[in-house]
């Protein structure tokens, strides 16, 4: 049977196929569906695990215990989960474990353009590059075997753009494998210095026998065309050079590290020249062109470094006098995301301007206070980054410099989760004084709304236990805890201002659900009443896209506003009125026990 | 037959995906290979939305490079502008005839392009402009402006409309099939 699959159903397929027992992972786009995927399949047991470091050691578990294991996260996750990736190179495998990183080249949802195939030659892994969702299918079945047979976690690159495209898959059955019996085995998983030298020998020789492998493997595949140009191309880059220069020989890696060094030497001798199209840094060029000098390759003398790549890139790249004469469209305005209508986080961000604080940001939608008209974020390094940011910026402030405390970390509940609570125990242990703000929707928002350890729910959407963030907040040795409506500006002004005026450290924890979560509240879009609108803006600075302004008045955009009212409270003139026709204030449907303890009931 | 790139684009949350969920669905039905493309993720809060089919005997790249889409589909006017760039020279531009300020035009920073249908003949001058606001509101049923306009673009196509027809069935909930073939034949008849 025939499918349209994305890249990432097709992983979660592959894994199913393979006999996959377990997945974990922590959202993050462009990786977060293969989970998604993955635990509709009754035989695989799956879990949201609170980061990626923990879900790679929780599927290294799963395989010490004789499971085929799959976990997947974006790039910079993988930077999260490195360290166990290092050792579990060494010690190896027991059930097959499959390790999935998602790139993402032009850095559609990204902070940065790493290129991850450098992970398998740094921890020296086995790495297939698939280039459409049939590969990626294949490839992951495939990799489970072939990680039990060499002993190796085997990594999968995928990027944004193999992940998400859709193309046609043949789909395969399960086929059923035994979780194997355990066994201790302490001289290979008690990574002891001792153990690990000897280990080291067995990683080396496996990297030999892998070379082996990839020269024999049928999708290392050359393709013999024109012999005056030869392409060796991996990944989605393939498909684009493969489209714009039909005529030419190509060698397709699907297995690329380690390279097949043999046929890539039977193809340098049957072309004249070759030139490699690889997406972001210069790996395979720089491997090939080290171990076979005096062969004319070219590469990112002609490939840009920079950016994803697409067909037209790539033909104007490599024959620079096709490029086409652009026509001049004129200026655009751009249409940036924005945090949506009735967004929790909207108030927050609102105050933090006026307050003028420091604020030192995180990794979620909330990143999006950043941009104008809130502009209430000074940087954004890495996830769980804002709490030990706001500790350094204050340690200078207030300590080195005797100036008065104004710093705030602002950091999403999930991602507090995820690495947050380190930071927060580090603040509270050396006498920090930084102030955080903890933005609880109730759900990992960003990435399509999965849920979390504080949603009370797990990846299956069974109830599970609720961790409450206050408990941690107060554990950790927090003295000074809030939590607050964020609809309710006037009192979350007031708690912010007095916690950046104390001297110890204060967490406030704002508590709404997203408000895409919450579609079903009754809700009665409010209206400007022009007469009284003195164009002063102020609601514009909110940033909500409902909110408009034209000809001097702010209007209202009825199929855009869920009511929160936040407008109708920064209007000086009540201009905005939150009574609906029937006269009921709006603040009555957004009741907030009922919308935050209820939201379950609201749901799907 | 030679491969053909369509573009399909708009704002976040105007059934942009679903509409390029059932042109792929009619073109698999149609015996092409095909393949879509798009970027989840920031698009989702509001911001632009572009996605690709491409289809024909075999397809290699998901995306199109510039200049090289056959049509383009439009769901609002500044994004036409904004794609525009992927079409052929005189490619077919369809495009709703609806705005949806961006951001830093609601605050006022910016102005939004009056002469929108002016710029985009310097590119092509193969243009169609259709509302499928008005056409959904006169069935009574907003949320059908999307597949109205996928009527539009099927009118350009040569795949039957029996296909269409039952990937719309497979496609949209049972009660709301009867108002979106309405629609679809609303915009595939042209009138």
């Amino acid at each position: 049977m025939k499918k349209l699959l994305s890249g990432n159903e097709a992983i979660a397929r592959g894994a199913w196929e393979g006999g996959a027992h377990f997945g974990a992972a922590y959202p993050g786009t462009p990786s977060t569906e293969i989970l998604e995927n993955l635990s509709k399949y009754e035989e695989v047991l799956t879990e949201w695990s609170t980061n990626e470091k923990v879900a790679l050691e929780v599927a290294i578990g799963a395989s010490f215990g004789g499971a085929r294991a799959l976990v997947a996260q974006k790039h910079v996750g993988l930077n999260v989960a490195a360290d166990p990736l290092f050792s579990v190179s060494y010690i190896g495998v027991t059930g097959g474990l499959v390790i999935v990183t998602a790139d993402d080249p032009g850095m559609h949802s990204s902070q940065n353009e790493q290129d991850n195939r450098h992970y398998a030659r740094a921890a020296k892994l086995a790495m297939f590059e698939p280039s459409d969702s049939q590969e990626a299918k294949e490839f992951t079945r495939m990799a489970f075997a072939l990680s039990e047979e060499y002993d190796i976690p085997v990594l999968i690159r995928m990027t944004t753009r193999t992940c998400h495209s859709k193309s046609i898959v043949e789909l395969g059955e399960r086929k059923e494998v035994e979780i194997k019996e355990y066994q201790k085995d302490f001289q290979k998983r008690v990574i002891l210095p001792s153990h690990a030298r000897k280990l080291h020998v067995e990683v080396e020789e496996r990297l030999k026998k892998l070379k082996d492998f990839s020269n024999n493997f049928e999708y290392n595949k050359i393709e013999w065309n024109s012999k005056d140009v030869g392409i060796i191309a991996s990944g989605v880059a393939y498909q684009y050079a493969k489209e714009v220069m039909p005529e030419a020989s190509f060698l397709k890696i699907s297995f690329s590290y380690p390279l097949p060094d043999k046929k890539i030497e039977e193809f340098l001798k049957g072309v004249k020249k070759v030139i490699i199209v690889e997406e972001n840094d210069p790996i395979m060029e720089t491997e090939i062109k080290a171990m076979f000098p005096g062969y004319e390759i070219h590469g990112k003398d002609m490939i840009p470094m920079i950016n994803e790549l697409n067909p037209s890139i790539v033909r104007e790249s490599i024959n620079p006098e096709e490029k086409k004469e652009k026509v001049d469209l004129g200026d655009i305005p751009p249409r940036p995301p924005a945090l949506c209508p009735g967004c929790p986080h909207t108030g927050v961000f609102y105050i933090l301007n006026q307050l003028k604080a420091i604020v030192a940001g995180d990794i979620g939608c909330y990143t999006l206070g950043a941009l104008p008209p809130l502009n209430a974020m000074d940087s954004c390094v890495d996830m769980g980054a804002s709490v030990s940011n706001a500790h350094g910026l204050d340690t200078v402030f207030r300590k080195l410099k005797g100036e008065k405390k104004r710093v705030v970390g602002v950091i999403g509940d999930s991602t507090f989760f995820h690495s947050g609570i380190t930071s927060l125990i580090d603040l509270v242990y050396n006498k920090g004084a930084a102030t955080i703000i903890i933005l609880d929707n109730r759900i990992t928002a960003m990435t399509g709304h999965q849920e979390n350890p504080g949603s009370g729910k797990n990846i299956k959407g069974e109830p599970t236990k609720e961790i409450k963030i206050e408990d941690i907040v107060r554990a950790v040795g927090v003295e000074d805890v809030h939590v607050v409506d964020p609809f309710d500006l006037k009192n979350l002004k007031k708690v912010i201002n007095d916690a950046i005026h104390t001297d110890e450290p204060s967490v406030i924890i704002t508590k709404r659900p997203c408000a895409l979560l919450f579609r079903k509240v009754k809700w009665s879009p409010l209206k400007v009443i022009p007469d009284k609108c003195v164009g002063c803006k102020i609601c514009v600075r909110l940033g909500c896209p409902a909110i408009s302004f034209r000809d001097n008045k702010a209007v209202i955009e009825p199929t855009l506003c869920t009511s929160c009212g936040l407008c109708a409270d920064v209007c000086p003139t009540d201009a905005i009125v939150p009574v609906d026709e029937s006269g009921t204030n709006i603040r009555d449907y957004w009741d907030y026990d009922e919308h935050v303890n209820n939201r379950d009931k609201e749901v799907k | 037959m030679e491969l053909q790139s369509i573009i399909i684009c708009g704002v976040g949350g105007q059934g942009i995906l679903l509409a390029s969920d059932v042109l792929s669905d009619v073109l698999i039905d149609a015996g092409f290979d095909v393949k879509k493309s798009e970027v989840h993720g920031m698009s989702q809060r509001g911001g632009d939305v572009v996605s690709t089919v491409r289809y024909g005997e075999k397809v290699y790249s998901p995306i199109v490079g510039e200049d090289e889409a056959d049509m383009i589909l439009a769901f609002e006017r500044l994004e036409a502008l904004r794609t525009l760039k992927y079409l052929k020279k005189d490619g077919k531009l369809m495009i709703n005839d609806f705005k949806w300020d961006p951001l830093p035009v609601a605050t006022g920073t910016l102005e939004y392009p009056e002469d929108v249908f002016e710029r985009v003949k310097r590119k092509t001058n193969n243009i169609q402009i259709v509302d499928a606001v008005k056409v959904a509101e006169e069935l009574g049923n907003i949320r059908v402006a999307n597949v109205y306009l996928l009527g539009v673009l099927a009118k350009e196509m040569a795949v039957k409309r029996d296909i269409w027809e039952s990937v719309i069935k497979r496609r949209v909930p049972e009660k709301a099939v009867e108002v979106n073939l309405k629609a679809f034949d609303k915009g595939y008849s042209g009138n």
